[in-house]
């Protein structure tokens, strides 16, 4: 019988390796495109390729609205439900965390039915329309990951008494929310917002059974036609994932502390 | 003592080169309540812990009725022990909690049922058997713990620093409870704690501890009254201290600012010109001259705090202030600032700090 | 809402709080619609479907047109997928989480797993499965290391008596265990990162007091450990089932049509009706949506019933 720190070694061992030969194996592949050496020949014609540029953009683009929106209406609930309604706290949790219940290709169904051209809110009728109705799709997506930092991020900070000392000083709700509240929980709505980018980068469904160019079926489309672009595109994939949770990281660092609180 | 019914032999211990235990030596007799006392960082945990079985000594020997424990596992060892921080078991109800021992033992269910009521009315929570820990207070829930200590008949009780996490009020009645289920039970106790007026109110002896060794094994009355290092003497209780000047080492005079007195037989090396620090407990002095008081220095009242039922003066005497306690007495008006005062004392009192 | 009206009657200024009663709910508001418009309405608008005709008469034949062999396969396959990737992504990830929470490991190797796994359980979708195709497939790096292999042992040892040479390696990423597996990569760190708080939450001291009362590590285990854990490991079990119930992003990367997981399937009639009924897809996602649903509600029972010492 050996020691538990053995085993834990070994645990740590053969998880280490399933989870990176995938990572050196994919490498190694996307280095292969030219015969007997390895190359980024792979990574020259995915970058060069003007659909990658134009779908990457769109979804980077896609990905700040869906941001934007998120925090839109997160961070106004999250903070009233802290501070006047916390009542209504188990109903908004779990509706927040019906995204994960409800699979993505489910509600996109939903709205592919419910905002057709026909639909008294025809947002498919158009290709703006129907962008609009992506961003949407997405920010339920992000729903439970955005609620959650900005709750977290909430709770550190005493809501209520800033919120007094700023309406003891005069100010009105707005000034509050942008002023007062937004900047005590930024690095929450930052974490939230890296965390979005992440999962909507790439996001298949949706964009595709809504038919817009974004990256995820151009992902799947190269990764039917081609043999090596596929490799480089995951580790592309793999590196902005990557950066996106370093970024969370760094920033969590920097998040308040709330150790002034008595407990 | 003939036959220590708990015997520490030389322990020592290290962790990573760093020696946090050394040269300790302990002995207890049976039914015996000894406190380990010392500031945070002073291996009294660690002895505990060692005596648990948690760590194991780097050197020396625990013996326990006789045999020797040292290498045995904590659950072979028939200890029982209170953590600081409760530690129930939060699925577990009261009852299953005091039973746990039991039941890992393989006790019947009458014998379980039956210890566990015992147990319950022991600590006065007798209709909380079926509640579950959130449910009580810190002082119930510290109280419970104590139960599922002693449930299983411990050869030995282990408190480690158990009244930390409670509110004032709570920690002075839990202290008294424990010592009296402890004297009713006849139990061999070992209780940690950094709070010295605990340690002197509930223990049979006292271990002060610093740097990982025992500065002053004593009853609560030896370790108060004649403190054997600098060290006890200002951990324990409060400490007035004045500096002065051997005048002549033979009869035991010292100048203190520029009075002098007499601390006959107490200077045991010292020759004149040798400065020393005298230390007097606030509750030897007063402002009244007494009849047992042979010594006076004179001072000035440099501030005075009403506490309801005590005045606590402080007095300037030379670059010291001393700190008294007087009762308040409704008729009589406190001392106000900047009076001249006369500090009385008792020169067999005055203990000097080398 | 009697003692409001009542309120209202007796004092003057209770006008103006009936005014500013509404304002409380204001500010929730935004929120409501979104969700009503964007995740309820949707949702139910499905669910309406699966009960209905054409003609929007209430039906239960969508629901019985479900037995059909290939659409019962395919909800059969996501189960046993959507299961094994769960359970056994659990039991690693739980596995990985002692090991860096008890093992004794240097601090390191915890903040390094904790960030690998954030990092990996968001690496989903179609960059996952071109990972595990340069990886596992016919060209991967993996499959070519152990041809090597088979091809070096076959060449240079002499094999024992009755057994022949080795087969090629030939794992077929496009089956059951392939999808699983690929699975695997972010549902294991998924239970790592949500189980490693619920461990650090056992405190050393239920076990040291535990150790005093008598109790092996076993019976520590059984009597404390496991029940604390148990919530929180079966809570996670039923997100990871979720999580692959509904994925398709890879599976469809990976295997094209030719796995015919619920998902696949319910993409494939979105885009062109393939079963050639309408309310037939809506009663495939309603089926969806009933498989995760119950499970979060076995989930939301067992917690009631076995979390009664929780606050």
């Amino acid at each position: 019988m050996r020691s538990p720190r053995f085993w834990a070694w070994v645990t740590f061992g053969v998880g280490a390796a399933y989870f990176f030969i995938p990572l050196i194996a994919t490498l190694e592949f996307s280095l292969r495109m030219r015969r007997g050496v390895y190359s980024f020949d792979a990574y020259a014609v995915v970058f060069g390729d003007p659909r990658f540029q134009a779908t990457f953009g769109y979804s980077v683009v896609v990905a700040v609205f869906t941001i934007l929106l998120g925090v839109l209406i997160v961070v106004p609930t999250a903070y009233w439900i802290r501070l006047r309604m916390p009542q209504l706290r188990p109903i908004v949790e779990f509706i927040t965390l019906l995204p994960l219940v409800i699979p993505a290709i489910v509600i996109v169904f939903g709205y592919i039915r419910m905002y057709g051209s026909n639909s008294p809110l025809p947002f498919l009728a158009t290709a703006r329309g129907t962008d609009v109705l992506l961003i949407i799709g997405y920010s339920t997506l992000a729903l439970p990951y955005m609620y959650r930092a900005v709750d977290t991020g909430l709770r550190t900070i005493d809501v209520r008494t800033l919120t007094e000392a700023a309406q003891i000083l005069g100010a009105g709700w707005t000034t509050i929310v942008t002023r007062v509240i937004l900047p005590n929980v930024l690095i929450a709505v930052l974490s939230g917002a890296f965390l979005t980018f992440a999962i909507v980068i790439g996001e298949f469904t949706m964009a595709s059974l809504l038919n817009r160019p974004a990256f995820g079926p151009y992902l799947q489309n190269i990764g039917a036609n081609r043999a090596y672009e596929p490799a480089a595109l995951a580790v592309i994939a793999f590196v902005i994932t990557w950066g996106c949770m370093s970024v969370i990281q760094l920033l969590s660092r920097f998040a308040p502390k709330s150790a002034n609180r008595p407990h | 003592m003939s036959d220590p019914f708990l015997s520490l032999q030389s322990m020592k211990k290290s962790f990573a080169g760093n020696t946090v235990v050394q040269d300790f030596d302990l002995d207890v007799a049976a039914g015996e309540f000894v406190s380990f006392l010392g500031p945070s960082g002073c291996g009294k945990t660690t002895v505990l812990r060692m005596v648990a079985g948690f760590e194991e000594p780097s050197a020396g020997r625990i013996l326990i009725g006789g045999k020797d424990v040292t290498r045995l596992k904590p659950n072979q060892r028939n200890i029982g022990m209170v953590f600081q921080a409760y530690a129930l078991f939060p699925n577990l109800t009261v009852a299953q909690n005091i039973a746990f021992g039991l039941r890992v033992a393989g006790v019947g269910k009458a014998e379980t049922d039956a210890r566990v009521a015992e147990m319950l009315s022991l600590i006065k929570l007798p209709d909380f058997g079926a509640r579950y820990p959130y449910q009580l207070s810190g002082g119930q829930q510290q109280r419970v713990a104590l139960a599922r200590a002693l449930a299983p008949r411990p050869r030995l009780l282990l408190l480690d620093e158990p009244l930390s996490a409670l509110d004032a009020k709570v920690r002075v009645s839990l202290r008294s409870e424990i010592r009296a289920i402890q004297r009713d039970l006849g139990i061999t106790t070992i209780f940690v704690t950094h709070d010295q007026e605990e340690a002197l109110s509930i223990s049979d002896r006292i271990v002060v501890m610093y740097g990982g060794k025992a500065e002053q094994v004593g009853t609560p009355f030896e370790i108060y009254n004649r403190p054997a290092t600098k060290f006890v003497a200002n951990f324990v209780g409060t400490l007035n201290t004045l500096d002065g000047v051997v005048t002549d080492a033979g009869s035991g005079m010292v100048r203190v600012a520029s009075e002098e007195i007499s601390v006959k037989g107490k200077l045991n090396g010292s020759k004149a010109g040798d400065r020393v620090t005298l230390a007097l407990r606030p509750e030897a002095i007063s402002l009244t001259r007494g009849p047992s008081h042979d010594a006076s220095l004179s001072g000035e009242i440099a501030d005075v705090h009403f506490l309801g039922s005590v005045i606590r003066v402080l007095v300037g005497v030379g670059d010291s202030r001393i700190s008294l306690d007087t009762f308040n007495n409704p008729s009589t008006p406190p001392p106000a600032i900047g009076d001249r005062a006369a500090v009385n004392f008792s020169s067999g009192d005055v203990l000097v700090l080398h | 809402m009697v003692g409001e009206a009542a309120v209202a009657r007796s004092a003057p200024p209770a006008g103006r709080r009936a005014v500013r009663f509404p304002t409380h709910w204001l500010g929730v508001t935004p929120f409501a619609l979104f969700a009503l418009f964007f995740l309820i309405l949707p949702t139910m608008y499905l669910i309406v479907g699966a009960f209905q005709n054409r003609a929007g008469e209430l039906t239960l034949d969508n629901i019985r047109a479900l037995a059909q062999p290939n659409i019962v396969a395919a909800y059969w396959i996501s189960i046993k997928i959507s299961f094994a990737s769960a359970t056994i992504g659990a039991l690693l990830g739980l596995a990985m989480a002692m090991a860096i929470v008890r093992g004794g490991l240097p601090g390191w190797v915890r903040s390094a797993t904790l960030t690998f796994s954030g990092v990996a359980s968001n690496f989903a979708g179609v960059p996952l499965a071109f990972a595990f195709l340069a990886t596992l497939g016919r060209l991967g790096l993996v499959t070519i290391f152990f041809n090597f292999l088979v091809t070096a042992i076959n060449e240079n040892v002499a094999l024992p008596l009755g057994l022949s040479a080795l087969g090629r390696f030939n794992f077929n990423i496009l089956s059951f265990w392939g999808l699983t597996l690929t699975y695997l990569y972010f549902q294991i760190p998924l239970m790592i990162v949500i189980i490693t708080p619920a461990l650090d939450g056992l405190k050393k001291e239920w076990g040291e007091a535990a150790a005093t009362l008598g109790a092996t590590t076993l019976q520590y285990w059984r009597m404390v450990a496991i029940p604390v854990l148990w919530p929180s490991f079966l809570g996670t079990v039923i997100l990871l089932f979720a999580n692959s119930f509904g994925a398709i992003a890879t599976a469809y990367a990976l295997t094209g049509s030719s796995l015919n997981i619920v998902p696949i399937l319910l993409y494939a009639q979105i885009r062109g009706d393939v079963l050639n009924n309408p309310h037939l897809g809506y009663a495939i996602a309603f089926g969806m949506i009933f498989i995760t649903g119950m499970a979060n509600a076995f989930y939301i029972w067992f917690r009631a019933r076995s979390e009664r010492w929780l606050r």
